[in-house]
C-alpha cells in the first residue's frame, strides 16, 4: 500500500499543479484529444447514421464498420505514426477511428428504433423526408444516439492515454514517463488522474443524457425508450 | 378426490384472497371454479399444487394432507394447463410434452414414445413434435400444453383458464376435445375460468366464486341456473340463463300439435295451402312442401325446403325452441326416440312452458 | 512479409500467449457473472449495487486499471495475471446486467410451468431460465471477446508478452512489416473467436432462429 502513499504523495506535490507538464495542462490537453476525435467522429458518423437509419438501406454497413472495434488501437496508432511522423494527426486518426463504431450504430439504431407508426403518420401529414428526419426521428433517436456519444467519448478518452507512448502530452505522459523513469509513484499518480477524469466525464455525460432526455420525454410522449442509455448495453445492442 | 377443509389466503397486507373455503372436489369429475377476477378462484386452483401455500386450513388429496409432500413431487403427480400453455421456448413439442416424465427418471426414449403418443391423443400430428413452440398456432399450443399435463399420467389435472387466450371457434374445439379425452382418460380436473357459459359446458359440478374469496354456491351446473344461490350468482349467470336453463329443463309434460302431413311416394294433385311436412315410408320427417306448391303425381323430394333441426321427446327444451326457431314453417319438428314423427311445437308453446317452471324465470 | 516467415515461431508463441490472455478472462466472467446476475435478478438492492459498479468498473480505462493492480494484489507490474484479472472485470461488468435482464425478460408463465410440473429451483434455472438467457449471453460474450482481443495488446507498454510485444518492437526498429502483421493477427483473431462465438450461439439456441423465421413470415 505504500506504492499508494508515494503516488498520492506525487499527485498533492505543488509542482505537478502548475506550467505546462502539471496536472492542469495535462488534463486539458488530454480533454482536447478527446473532444477533438469525438467532434470529427460525430462529423463522420451522424450523417450517415442518420441517412442509412431513415432509409433502412445500408445496414450492413454498421456492421462492417463494427469490425473496427476489433483492429489493437495501440497498433494503429504507430503505424501510423510511423508513416505520418510524430504529430497530432496520426494520434487523432486513431482515435476518430474508434470513435466512429458507437457512434455510427448509436445514430443508427436510434434512428431505427422510432416506431415507424409516428414515421408514417408524419408522412401522411405532409412532412417532406428531411423534415421528418430531423423534426421527428431524430430528437426520438436522441437517447440512443448520445449512449453511442457516451460510449465514443469514454473510450477514446481511455484510449488517448497512450498517445504518449508516441511522444504526445495528454495524461499518458505521467505513466509512460513514470515507466521509463521507474518512477512508479509518478505512474500510478497518473492512472489516478485518469481514473477521476473518467469518472468525472461519465457522470457528466450521463447528466447530459438525463438533462436532454426527460426535456425530450415531455415533448415527445411517442418515446418509448426513456431511460438513458449506458455504453455497455450499446455495445451489447450493437454487436 | 380433493377435499378443502376450511382453507384461507390471507397475503400480509391482509388481502383476504380465499375465505374459509370448504369444498370436495369428487374423483373422476371435471369441477370447474368460476366468478369474476379477483374471487380466489385462481388462488384456490394454485394452493392445490402448492404454487400459493395457504394460510391455514387443509387440502386433502386422497384424505391425505398435501403438506406432507414435498412441492416439487406433489407437482409432478398433477397436470396443469395454463393460459399462455407456458411451453419452453428452447425445447421442441415433443420435449415439452416429455417433460415430467423425464423430470421423474425415465429413459429418454421412452418420455419421447411417451410424448409422441400424447401428442396423438391431443389430436395433433406426429411430425408436430419436432417443431418448437413459436411455430405452433394458439390452439396447438394449447394442445400441446394439455399433452404435456397428461404426459406422466397424473390422477389430477389443474387447468388454469386455459382456453381463454384463444378464439371462439378454437376454444370450442378445445373444450369438445376435453370432453372427449375425459371421457377416455377419467381424470379429477378442476378448471378455472371466468367465462360461466364455459363452466356450463364444461363443468359435472360448477363452484361459483365471489369476491373476497368466498364460495357462492356449489353444485351442477343444472342447479346453480336453476336456483342461484343468491342475488350475487343469479347476476353472475345473468339474464340470458333463462335461456341456458333450458338445457337442463326435462321436458315430459309437453305438449304437441298435429300438423298436415304427406307421404313420400304417394300419388297427390292438389296446391297446397299451408306448409305440409312430408314423411317417408317409416314416417321420419323429410322436409316441408311450402305453401302455393303443386304437386301433380307421386310426391317426390324434389319440392322440399329442408326443415330446421329436430327435437327428440324428453331432452332439453333448449332443443326444442331450436327445432321451433330454425323450421322453415315456424313449428319445431317433434320425434321419438327412433327419429318418428310425434307433433309439431311453436316457439310461443316453448316459451310458455318454460314460464311454467317458476325455477326458470329470471327474478331480474 | 519475409519477416513473418523468418520470425514464425515467435509470433505463433505471442499468439498462444496472446490467447490465454485474452481468453481466459472470457471464461472467467462467464463463470462470475452468472450467479452475479442470478443475485442481481433476485434481489433489487442487489441490483441497485451491482449495475452501477459494472458501470464504473467499465468506465475506467484499461491502462489506468493495469498499473493500479499490482499494488493492490501486490503482483508485479509485469505480470500477466493483472492483464487477465483486468480483462475479466472488464467481462463480468459488461454481463452481469445482461444476464439480470435476460433473466428477468424469461416469461413469468414459463416460469409457473415449470414450477407446477415440479422442477426444483436449481434444475429449474439451469434447465429453462439459463437456456432461455443464451442469446443474451452469447451477445455479451462476443463484444467481450472482441474487447478483449484488442485491449491485450495495450498491456504491452507494460511490457507483458502477446502480440502488442510485436507493436512496441516494431515501432523502436521501425519495422513496419512486424507492425502490420500484428495489426492483421489481432484483429484476425478477434473475428474468428466473434464467429465462433457466433456460430454457438446458433448451434445451441435453434429455437431462436425457429422463432425469428416465423416472426420473418409474419
Amino acid at each position: 500500500m505504500n506504492s499508494f502513499g508515494n503516488a498520492f504523495a506525487w499527485l498533492f506535490a505543488p509542482e505537478q499543479w502548475s506550467g505546462p507538464s502539471g496536472i492542469p495542462a495535462r488534463v486539458l490537453e488530454h480533454l482536447g484529444y478527446t473532444a477533438l476525435a469525438v467532434l470529427l467522429g460525430l462529423v463522420i458518423a451522424l450523417p450517415i447514421g442518420m441517412v442509412i437509419g431513415h432509409s433502412g438501406k445500408g445496414g450492413f454497413l454498421v456492421g462492417a464498420v463494427n469490425a473496427l472495434r476489433a483492429i489493437p488501437e495501440l497498433g494503429l496508432l504507430i503505424l501510423l505514426v510511423l508513416l505520418m511522423g510524430i504529430g497530432l494527426l496520426p494520434v487523432t486518426l486513431a482515435l476518430v477511428v474508434l470513435a466512429i463504431p458507437p457512434l455510427l450504430a448509436g445514430t443508427y439504431s436510434g434512428i431505427r428504433n422510432v416506431d415507424r407508426s409516428v414515421v408514417d403518420a408524419a408522412r401522411g401529414m405532409g412532412m417532406k423526408e428531411g423534415r421528418i428526419l430531423m423534426r421527428v426521428e431524430l430528437p426520438n433517436a436522441l437517447p440512443l444516439i448520445l449512449g453511442g456519444l457516451r460510449a465514443a467519448t469514454l473510450q477514446v478518452l481511455a484510449t488517448a492515454t497512450i498517445a504518449a507512448y508516441v511522444s504526445l502530452g495528454g495524461l499518458g505522459r505521467f505513466v509512460i514517463d513514470g515507466l521509463y523513469l521507474r518512477d512508479f509513484a509518478q505512474t500510478l499518480g497518473g492512472t489516478i488522474v485518469i481514473a477521476v477524469v473518467a469518472l468525472a466525464l461519465e457522470g457528466l455525460l450521463i447528466l447530459l443524457q438525463r438533462l436532454v432526455v426527460s426535456r425530450g420525454l415531455r415533448r415527445n410522449p411517442t418515446r418509448r425508450r426513456d431511460r438513458t442509455v449506458r455504453p455497455v448495453e450499446i455495445a451489447v445492442e450493437t454487436a | 378426490m380433493i377435499e378443502f377443509r376450511d382453507v384461507t389466503k390471507q397475503y400480509p397486507d391482509g388481502t383476504v384472497a380465499v375465505d374459509k373455503l370448504n369444498l370436495t372436489v369428487e374423483a373422476g369429475t371435471i369441477t370447474v371454479f368460476v366468478g369474476p377476477s379477483g374471487c380466489g378462484k385462481t388462488t384456490s386452483l394454485r394452493m392445490v399444487n402448492r404454487m400459493i401455500e395457504a394460510t391455514s386450513g387443509t387440502i386433502l388429496i386422497d384424505g391425505k394432507d398435501i403438506r406432507d409432500s414435498e412441492p416439487a413431487l406433489l407437482r409432478r403427480g398433477m397436470g396443469y394447463v395454463i393460459q399462455q400453455a407456458g411451453l419452453f421456448p428452447h425445447r421442441t413439442v415433443l420435449d415439452n410434452v416429455a417433460t415430467v416424465p423425464l423430470l421423474s427418471g425415465w429413459d429418454k426414449r421412452k418420455a419421447r414414445a411417451r410424448a409422441a403418443e400424447l401428442l396423438e391423443t391431443v389430436g395433433l400430428p406426429a411430425e408436430m413434435g419436432r417443431r418448437y413452440p413459436v411455430q405452433l398456432s394458439g390452439g396447438q399450443q394449447q394442445r400441446v400444453g394439455v399433452a404435456r399435463a397428461l404426459a406422466a399420467d397424473p390422477p389430477i389435472l389443474l387447468m388454469d383458464e386455459p382456453f381463454s387466450a384463444v378464439d371462439p371457434v378454437v376454444r370450442e374445439d378445445l373444450q369438445n376435445e376435453l370432453l372427449r379425452l375425459q371421457g377416455e382418460l377419467d381424470k379429477t380436473i378442476v378448471f378455472v375460468t371466468h367465462d360461466i357459459d364455459e363452466a356450463v359446458r364444461i363443468g359435472e359440478k360448477v363452484a361459483v366464486f365471489r369476491k373476497g374469496g368466498v364460495l357462492a354456491q356449489y353444485g351442477t351446473p343444472a342447479d346453480v341456473l336453476r336456483y342461484p344461490a343468491d342475488e350475487f350468482v343469479a347476476g353472475f349467470v345473468g339474464r340470458d340463463r333463462g335461456y341456458r336453463g333450458l338445457s337442463f329443463l326435462e321436458s315430459s309434460g309437453i305438449s304437441v300439435d298435429r300438423v298436415e302431413t304427406a307421404k313420400l311416394g304417394k300419388p297427390r294433385a292438389e296446391t297446397v295451402a299451408d306448409w305440409v311436412l312430408v314423411l317417408d315410408s317409416d314416417g321420419h320427417p323429410c322436409g316441408w312442401l311450402p305453401p302455393g306448391t303443386s304437386v301433380d303425381g307421386s310426391l317426390t323430394r324434389e319440392p322440399l325446403v329442408a326443415g330446421g333441426s329436430l327435437y327428440t321427446t324428453g331432452t332439453s327444451l333448449r332443443g326444442a325452441l331450436d327445432a321451433a326457431l330454425s323450421s322453415p314453417a315456424s313449428r319445431g319438428v317433434v320425434v321419438d326416440e327412433d327419429g318418428k314423427y310425434v307433433g309439431v311445437i311453436t316457439a310461443r308453446q316453448v316459451l310458455d312452458l318454460i314460464e311454467g317452471h317458476p325455477q326458470a324465470v329470471s327474478k331480474t | 512479409m519475409n519477416w513473418l516467415s523468418r520470425n514464425i515461431d515467435a509470433v505463433l508463441e505471442l499468439t498462444g500467449y496472446h490467447l490465454v490472455i485474452a481468453l481466459l478472462p472470457v471464461l472467467f466472467g462467464l463463470v462470475i457473472s452468472i450467479p452475479l446476475g442470478w443475485v442481481a435478478n433476485r434481489w433489487p438492492v442487489a441490483r441497485a449495487i451491482l449495475v452501477p459498479v459494472a458501470g464504473i468498473m467499465y468506465t475506467i480505462p484499461s491502462l489506468v486499471l493495469f498499473l493500479i493492480l499490482p499494488p493492490l494484489l501486490g503482483t508485479r507490474v509485469l505480470d500477466e495475471i493483472n492483464v487477465i484479472i483486468a480483462l475479466t472485470i472488464y467481462t463480468v461488468a459488461l454481463l452481469v446486467r445482461s444476464v439480470a435482464d435476460a433473466l428477468a425478460a424469461v416469461p413469468p408463465h414459463v416460469i409457473a410451468a415449470a414450477d407446477a410440473m415440479g422442477y426444483r429451483p436449481v434444475r429449474r434455472f439451469f434447465g429453462v431460465e439459463l437456456p432461455l438467457a443464451v442469446p443474451v449471453l452469447v451477445a455479451g460474450l462476443r463484444v467481450a471477446t472482441v474487447s478483449n482481443i484488442s485491449l491485450t495488446s495495450v498491456a504491452a507498454i507494460l511490457g507483458v508478452p502477446q502480440l502488442g510485444s510485436l507493436f512496441t518492437d516494431g515501432f523502436a526498429v521501425e519495422n513496419y512489416d512486424e507492425i502490420v502483421v500484428a495489426i492483421i493477427l489481432i484483429f484476425l483473431l478477434a473475428m474468428v473467436f466473434d464467429g465462433l462465438l457466433l456460430l454457438a450461439g446458433r448451434l445451441l439456441t435453434p429455437w431462436a432462429r425457429a422463432g425469428r423465421a416465423v416472426g420473418a413470415a409474419k
